[in-house]
Order: C-alpha cells, then sequence, then structure tokens
C-alpha cells in the first residue's frame, strides 16, 4: 500500500540493496587495478623524493621499473638497523607489518601518534659503483589533522641534508593541509638539514616563512591556515629520523663511510 | 519533439545551471585550473547526472514523497562512488587531483535540483536529456573557465606549453591570480555577464 509505513520502509531496503550491490561490484571488480595504481604512485613517490621523477611527469608501470634499477630495496630491522635477508623486499609491506600483531610492536608514547611500530622497515637505498651510499629513501608516517600521512624522506648521502619529502596518502584539507602535495611546498625541502651536532633529529616546520636554506637550515616554512598538519609532519620527521624509527640503522649507515 | 530539444539546447545558455541558477559554484572553483581535471570532473558530472535523472524519473511513482529526499540522496551517492571506483582505476593521476570533489558531486545541488525538479515529474527519456543538458550547460562553463585559467595562468592547454614563460626563458609572466580560486570568481563573473547582454531577459529586476 502506497504511503504506508511498511511500503515506505520497504521501498528504503530495496533501494539501499540494489545501490549496496552496485557500489559493491564496483568496488570489487576495480580493487586489482587501483592497487596497481595505487603501488606505483606509490613507488613513483620514492622517485620524487630523490629527485628522479618530477611530480607533473607520467610514468607507466615499465618506465617506474626502469627508473628503479638503480635504487636497492633492503629491508632492515627497525631495532638493530642491520639489513634481514629473510624478508623478501619485493613483496614485504610495511603498512601491513605494521598492522600484524606478529611482526610490529607497540609504538612507545611519541608525538607523530604512531601506534605500533613494524619489527621490519622497507628502505630504498641508492649507492654508486664503488659501493657507497648516494642517497636513502625512508618511510615515514604520522598524525595530520585528520588521519595519518604516508610518505617518503630522502636524505643525501651525509645522512644530513634532506633530499626530499613526499606524501602519497594523506586526508588533510585540499588547499590548506592537502598542501603538503603542493611541489612549491615540496621544493623548500632539499638542502635542509635534519639533525644538529648531537645528531637529534631536529629539522622542524615553522609557523610563518622560515628563510632560504643558509639561513634556517633546520626549518621550513609553515604551511598558511594548516597549523596541525604543520606541527603532524614536524612531528613524523622527528620521531621516524629519531632513536625509535631509524636512528639504528643511520648510526650503522654512519659507521659504514 | 522540441520539447526534448528544449530540456538540452535551453540549460547551455538560456538556463544555464551555474551561470542562471549559480549552482555547482564550488566545484567549478576547484577544478578549472587546467582543462585536463576540468573536462574530466564534467564527464563525471554528465554522468552522474544522466542516469540520477533516468533512475529517479523511472521510480518516481514509486517513491515515497516522505522520503524523496533521501532516497534520491542514496541513488546519487552510488552513482557518484561508482564514478569515484571508476577514476581510481583508469585516471589515478587526474583522480588524485580531483581529491575529495569527484566525492562532492553528492552534494552538486545542480544534480539534486534536476532530480527534484524534473526528473520527478517527467518521463525517463525526457528526464535522461534533461540531465545530458545540464551536465553539458555545467561543462561548458567550466571547460571556458579552464581554457583561460590554464592559459593565462600557466601558459598551457591540456598540460601543454602554448605561450612560452619568462621563467623559462620566454615572453610570458603568467598570471598568479588565475590559478587562485578568485581567478574562477572574476571568470565565471564576466561569463554571466556576458551571457546576461546577450539574453537580457535573465537579467533579474530590482
Amino acid at each position: 500500500m502506497q504511503g504506508s509505513v511498511g511500503y515506505n520502509l520497504g521501498f528504503a531496503a530495496a533501494v539501499c540493496l540494489i545501490c549496496a550491490v552496485v557500489v559493491s561490484s564496483a568496488a570489487v571488480v576495480l580493487a586489482d587495478r587501483q592497487d596497481r595504481n595505487a603501488l606505483l604512485d606509490k613507488q613513483k613517490n620514492v622517485l620524487v623524493a630523490l629527485g628522479l621523477a618530477t611530480d607533473d611527469e607520467s610514468l607507466d608501470a615499465a618506465e617506474v621499473a626502469r627508473r628503479f634499477e638503480a635504487i636497492d630495496q633492503v629491508v632492515i630491522d627497525l631495532a638493530t638497523g642491520d639489513p634481514d635477508e629473510g624478508v623478501d623486499a619485493a613483496t614485504f609491506d610495511q603498512r601491513a607489518a605494521a598492522m600484524d600483531p606478529d611482526r610490529s610492536r607497540p609504538a612507545p608514547p611519541n608525538a607523530a601518534s604512531v601506534a605500533s611500530l613494524p619489527t621490519h622497515a622497507l628502505v630504498y637505498e641508492v649507492r654508486d659503483d664503488a659501493g657507497a651510499l648516494e642517497r636513502v629513501v625512508l618511510p615515514v608516517e604520522g598524525l595530520g589533522l585528520w588521519g595519518m600521512l604516508y610518505g617518503f624522506v630522502a636524505l643525501e648521502g651525509d645522512l644530513q641534508t634532506i633530499r626530499g619529502l613526499t606524501f602519497y596518502e594523506h586526508k588533510e584539507t585540499p588547499g590548506l593541509g592537502g598542501e603538503v602535495d603542493n611541489p612549491r611546498w615540496k621544493a623548500l625541502w632539499p638542502g635542509r638539514e635534519a639533525f644538529d651536532e648531537q645528531r637529534e633529529p631536529v629539522i622542524r616546520v615553522v609557523k610563518g616563512p622560515a628563510g632560504p636554506v643558509d639561513q634556517a637550515p633546520h626549518a621550513v616554512d609553515g604551511l598558511s591556515g594548516a597549523t596541525m598538519t604543520s606541527r603532524g609532519v614536524t612531528n613524523l620527521l622527528q620521531f621516524w629520523l629519531g632513536e625509535e624509527g631509524y636512528g639504528p640503522y643511520l648510526d650503522r649507515l654512519r659507521g659504514e663511510g | 519533439m522540441s520539447k526534448s530539444r528544449d530540456a538540452l539546447i535551453d540549460p547551455l545558455f538560456s538556463n544555464n545551471p551555474i551561470a542562471l541558477q549559480v549552482l555547482g559554484i564550488c566545484s567549478a572553483l576547484a577544478v578549472t585550473t587546467q582543462m585536463n581535471t576540468a573536462l574530466v570532473m564534467s564527464a563525471a558530472v554528465v554522468f552522474v547526472l544522466l542516469f540520477s535523472n533516468l533512475f529517479v524519473s523511472m521510480l518516481r511513482n514509486q517513491i515515497p514523497t516522505s522520503i524523496r529526499i533521501i532516497v534520491q540522496l542514496t541513488i546519487i551517492a552510488s552513482l557518484v562512488i561508482v564514478v569515484d571506483q571508476v577514476l581510481k582505476a583508469y585516471l589515478f593521476g587526474i583522480s588524485k587531483q580531483l581529491s575529495v570533489f569527484v566525492g562532492l558531486i553528492i552534494t552538486n545541488c545542480i544534480i539534486m535540483g534536476r532530480a527534484e525538479a524534473y526528473a520527478m515529474q517527467n518521463p525517463p527519456g525526457l528526464s535522461m536529456i534533461d540531465g545530458l543538458g545540464n551536465g553539458l550547460g555545467y561543462a561548458v562553463i567550466l571547460s571556458g573557465t579552464a581554457v583561460l585559467r590554464e592559459l593565462f595562468g600557466s601558459g598551457s592547454l591540456f598540460g601543454v606549453r602554448l605561450l612560452a614563460l619568462q621563467s623559462e626563458g620566454g615572453w610570458y609572466i603568467p598570471n598568479g591570480l588565475m590559478v587562485l580560486s578568485p581567478g574562477a570568481f572574476f571568470i565565471i563573473g564576466f561569463f554571466i555577464w556576458a551571457i546576461r547582454t546577450w539574453k537580457p531577459e535573465q537579467v533579474e529586476q530590482d
């Protein structure tokens, strides 16, 4: 009976059911392609952090693979910083590992709101023909305003100078915190210094303009209207470059040189 | 026959959803810095409008009046999610640039407006034509805005460099206002002015 409560409920249920089926079939059918795109985008971000690609370049899978030839993907034990050959770098998924209680441990309280630390991490090393380290890329994550920011920071072979910073996934407000994607903001990072004399990570995003590299080696311009996002970027960098993050690994690399 | 022609042609200039009704402005400002994003966004809106009008119209005699808005919204939201998923699968780069604005098609007043004002009263065929017309009306303004913004803001069209930028040794100094949202406001304002000069009956009496 049209107009009765039962009819309304039935109609609403039918519409919801049909819509749910349509939406979920689309999601399932397209999931493979989307995952491949997401992986490709993540790899492209590694290249962008290294300066081997630019943001507006569109790269297909073959081109990304070709540029990746210069890069060694190394799985390290996060606590000791030593490489672990027992884990296959090609299939290792650090974010999945961090979610898995068997392959992670609860993180100590930290400003970046990282809840659990994976036992292993996937880092990207670029070495010259003699095997000396030229650049290294480290995956980082931390809380912004609306959610976790996932990205990469690249360091020069001196393990002091920042080569680049990119975020491949975040939920920040477009135009405000979302400007962490902005190539012009990202261009402020190369050349800044990550650590002070005591090797403490001190790189930070400040409020307002920070000035050129030679005047403010440890600071980067804040994002207007995005205090929480700017603070989040500071926190996540200081956490991951610190003792609980890649500190042991970076120490080992310094020992190499 | 002329009724369906009117449904298609009218929204282009005589009853343009952006220029006359001033709906859908939010996305029109956000996605028109480049032609690529503007066209993909327009295509997405055309698709959603076509099918939301079709489905709403097919159900128009069954939808209980008391819950009609939420039913329309459910249909629109489902279509938008499907579009978003397809973009993520096939046009990943552009879908990243469009970010939230594809999802925000759900709240685009043009779509709800056409469902409520047209598809609820008209048969499916006509409603689809009306959806197509309004989608194209949206697309006309978006592409017009994007042509000007990308050409004068970045010196290029579809990402292809047309004006040699001074920063790269050329002669053209890009107009920074064009790449900012207020630039779109000015351009859409000029479009509205131009259309109302051409069709004085659109001018409101005050």
